[in-house]
């Protein structure tokens, strides 16, 4: 993610429980199987670590930190940040390699319905400070996005009633409605645990394998492992370094001529490179990010359902996927959810690139000619333009004019984004379906950046919520994917990949289901072969 | 001549409390007020008062200006609406680095650009010179970012000799800190080198066909000697301009180098600064660099009057 994000956008919400998570918590509401698992790793190479090794110092070239980076939680909206808060604090709930929901510092819980949940604290885990995690620290740290609070995080429990802390080491938390995926709702990266009542923002104290060293805003950041992390198996590397380098060609340089280990973003040409060299590993991860060209449905000419049709099928999905991606991406099919995912509806046809369907649908709209205009930029997603020219490019043959404006890459998400009628956009992946519907097609989603509203659409998307039943709960989903895709203002074009490269002496790395760098998490699991 | 001097002075002065005002009304001037700008979609009538409270909005324009004069000129440039911390700490180093980088690239470059501008209008014609000018003319062509992408490309990634990132941090020895920021130096010199170079040739073969200096040679005076003694000195004022202004393009616009070489500089500050609406580290930034320009410009005028034989002794 490049420059900054005002969008409020991605709310890390949901993902499931996980297999060995479901045994050890013994979570007691049967069958609710993860939302988001499935969620397929296309590694590219082939792991064959050495054992893990403690020492060494890790270093990242990373793009996504500014000089206005703040170590609270609640400001965090870029990567660089996110990354040195994994280091120094732990979540709440983790999210695995194959998106299912884990326990971290709540480590049990179970609900008899899905509107009351209880959870856990971990018992003997300390700060760095010295005091041991108990009820208070966790409820506070949730605190701090509920209620009066400027944290993006906020949307993401809008649907918590009420926070109560049961004994010392467990909590309730009653939900407004029922939600089978609460435990990977909680695994948003910005409900990290500092101790009850903390403020010094400055110098964050966690749960953490590593301790801060030195923190230099949009510059570099030194921890330092402390010693004593309660994660078995986890903090191998002595220190982690993270070198903030936002400049593309330049964080490729650093890795080749040997500054860092790890970089992260880089491009489908790039990575073909990369891969040519013995010397360097590229991972994949697919996390259902996608590229989005929202149409405001309440706008003409999108007011009618035939437009928007039309433009779906005036688009050349394959060769954009090829071309822009290099490969390194999924078609899309105008719905948020990605194939893989465990609830994706197979049966829900393909839009394809078909100008005679298209020009059907612009009949029927009682349409010759349309002409409509993009509005892109950079700061949508990276190669938003280029898209904008290979669809004006097809959408000709469909007899659509399409015309591509080029909007700056300063000020689009406050100038641009939710006021054009027609503009490019992007959206991360979720851990749950939920979270993918929620963010954008709900009526009441304050980033619904289609204005598309059917009050149909969000009972069903309750349903599915609140259902644990998987068989019944695929159908339900199923059938909101099916109207989104037929309906809705969202024309995805594809889902994109995160490509991440390093040197062959990092061990233990692996692609992730959420963000890349093995969901922020990279500095606590990876080891340097020595 | 002093009287002339105090005169460049006092203008350099005013021309930078223009900017000043300028650049605090200019900022002030941005679509959405600070306020809405921190609150963005949360932004409610009561949350927007009570910032514009805090940040001492509600004063009117002009009272804020002088506050915030004031506070400049004791080095107090407020806080930063994004971080919170003091934005003269934050600008400061920054400003070190920038100077650290400014610096090392003039004491390279100035004295390369001069001597060999010299040395190519004392040859004009001859081989050296067609081979300087070839050269800048090509340095001149290409794109600073370019020219760090090639230094890079050989020296870091080919050779290994010298690193790619230049991050500079507390912790670090003089002989680190010159192998980090050695790149970067280099791709300034070449940028700034041919400006010069090209502006000190063309003034002294100017001067070198006034009547004066044809008259030296027919005193019998060797070439080197007319070129030094007679005509540099009356060229002075043209080279020391565009040896000014490269100066307060190597400290005020050199973002890109910035960016390529990851070096925390003031530059990338301000850049940062602007995306977040940062107005505070914006204006101290802007004024920051107002000031280099200004004074650079001040110092070369002043210079010009100095060495120029003419202007010292006025009629």
């Amino acid at each position: 993610m490049a420059l900054q994000h005002p969008k409020s956008g991605y709310v890390t919400s949901v993902g499931g429980v996980d297999r060995r998570g479901f045994l050890q918590a013994a979570a007691l509401i049967g069958g609710v199987a993860g939302a988001a698992g499935g969620l397929t790793l296309a590694g590219c190479s082939v792991p064959d670590d050495t054992p893990a090794s403690p020492g060494g110092a890790l270093r990242l070239g990373m793009v996504g930190g500014s000089t206005s980076d703040v170590l609270d939680p609640r400001t965090f909206i870029d990567w660089v940040p996110i990354n040195i808060g994994y280091q120094l604090m732990n979540g709440l709930v983790e999210i695995d390699a194959a998106g299912d929901a884990r326990p971290e510092l709540l480590e049990e819980w179970e609900s008899h319905t899905v509107t009351e949940w209880v959870f856990k604290v971990r018992r003997d885990v300390v700060f760095h400070n010295g005091k041991t995690l108990d009820a208070d620290d966790v409820i506070y740290s949730i605190n701090l996005h509920r209620g009066d609070t400027r944290s993006p995080a906020k949307v993401v429990l809008e649907n918590v009633l009420d926070i109560r802390k049961l004994d010392a080491n467990r909590i309730k938390i009653t939900l407004a409605a029922g939600d089978a995926d609460l435990p990977a709702t909680l695994s948003d990266f910005r409900l990290l645990v500092v101790p009850d009542g903390f403020t010094d923002w400055a110098n964050p104290i966690g749960t953490g394998g590593y301790r801060l060293e030195s923190f230099e805003p949009g510059v570099r950041c030194i921890t330092r492992k402390t010693g004593q992390y309660w994660k078995p198996d986890a903090a191998h590397v002595e220190a982690i370094e993270i070198i903030v380098i936002n400049d593309p060609v330049a964080r490729v340089n650093a890795l080749i001529s040997g500054q860092v280990d790890v970089i992260n973003r880089i491009d489908g040409r790039t990575a073909n490179l990369m891969k040519r060299n013995a010397r360097f590993q590229v991972l994949r991860s697919q996390t259902g990010q996608y590229a989005v060209l929202a149409m405001n449905c309440e706008s003409d000419p999108y007011r009618n359902n035939d437009i928007r049709l039309a433009l779906k099928y005036a688009i050349d999905r394959a060769s954009i996927v090829k071309t822009v991606l290099n490969g390194y991406g999924t078609v899309g099919n105008d719905q948020p959810i990605p194939p893989g995912n465990r609830y994706y509806d197979t049966g829900l046809g393909q839009h394809i690139y078909d100008p005679d369907r298209a020009k059907f649908y612009l009949k029927r709209a009682g349409v010759n000619r349309l002409s409509v205009t993009l509005q892109a930029s950079e700061a949508a997603f990276s190669g938003a333009l280029d898209v904008g020219v290979l669809f004006q490019a097809a959408a000709a043959r469909a007899g659509i004019e399409l015309q591509v404006k080029r909007e700056p890459v300063d000020g689009y998400w406050t100038n641009v984004y939710m006021k054009a009628p027609f503009c490019a956009s992007y959206s991360d992946g979720r851990t749950t379906v939920d979270g993918a519907l929620s963010k954008a097609y709900r009526t009441t989603s304050s980033t619904n950046d289609t204005n598309w509203r059917r009050p149909a659409f969000d009972e069903l998307a309750n349903q599915a919520r609140a259902e644990t039943d998987p068989a019944k709960r695929r159908t339900l989903y199923g059938a909101c994917q099916r109207m989104i895709a037929e309906e809705g203002g969202a024309l995805i074009p594809m889902f994109m990949d995160h490509i991440e490269a390093g040197s062959q002496r990092v061990q233990g790395w692996r692609p992730s289901a959420i963000f890349d760098l093995m969901g922020q998490r990279i500095g606590e699991k990876v080891w340097l072969k020595s | 001549m002093t009287r002339l001097l105090a005169e460049r002075a006092g203008l350099g002065l005013l021309t930078l409390l223009a900017v000043s005002a300028l650049l605090f009304f200019g900022t002030n001037l941005l679509p959405g007020d600070v306020a809405a700008a921190l609150l963005g979609q949360d932004a409610t009538p009561e949350a927007l008062h009570n910032i514009r409270a805090a940040l001492g909005l509600e004063q009117p324009a002009w009272l804020r200006y002088l506050h915030w004069l004031g506070g400049a000129l004791h080095g107090d440039f407020g806080t930063s609406l994004t971080s919170a911390r003091p934005v003269g700490a934050q600008v400061l180093p920054r400003l070190g680095n920038t100077l650290l980088l400014a610096s090392l690239a003039a004491l390279v470059s100035v004295p390369v650009a001069v001597g060999l501008g010299l040395l190519s209008a004392m040859r004009e014609g001859g081989l050296i010179d067609r081979l300087v000018s070839l050269l800048s003319l090509v340095t001149i062509s290409v794109p600073e970012f370019f020219v760090g992408y090639v230094l890079t490309l050989v020296f870091a990634v080919q050779l290994g000799w010298l690193p790619s990132l230049a991050v500079m941090h507390g912790g670090m020895s003089l002989a680190e800190r010159l192998a980090a920021i050695a790149l970067p130096v280099a791709t300034l010199v070449i940028v700034v080198l041919a400006h010069m170079l090209r502006m000190t040739r063309s003034a002294l073969l100017a001067v070198m066909s006034a009547p004066y200096i044809e008259m030296a040679f027919l005193k019998g005076l060797p070439r080197g000697t007319v070129v030094l003694r007679h005509a540099l000195p009356n060229a002075a004022a043209p080279i020391i301009a565009v040896v000014a202004l490269n100066l307060g393009y190597l400290v005020v616009g050199v973002v890109v180098v910035e960016a390529v070489f990851v070096y925390p500089g003031a530059g990338q500050l301000m850049v940062d600064a602007v995306s977040k609406r940062d107005l505070p580290v914006v204006q101290a930034c802007g004024l920051v660099f107002a000031a280099t320009y200004v004074g650079l410009n001040t110092i070369a005028d002043m210079l010009a009057i100095i060495v120029n034989p003419r202007l010292r002794r006025p009629r």
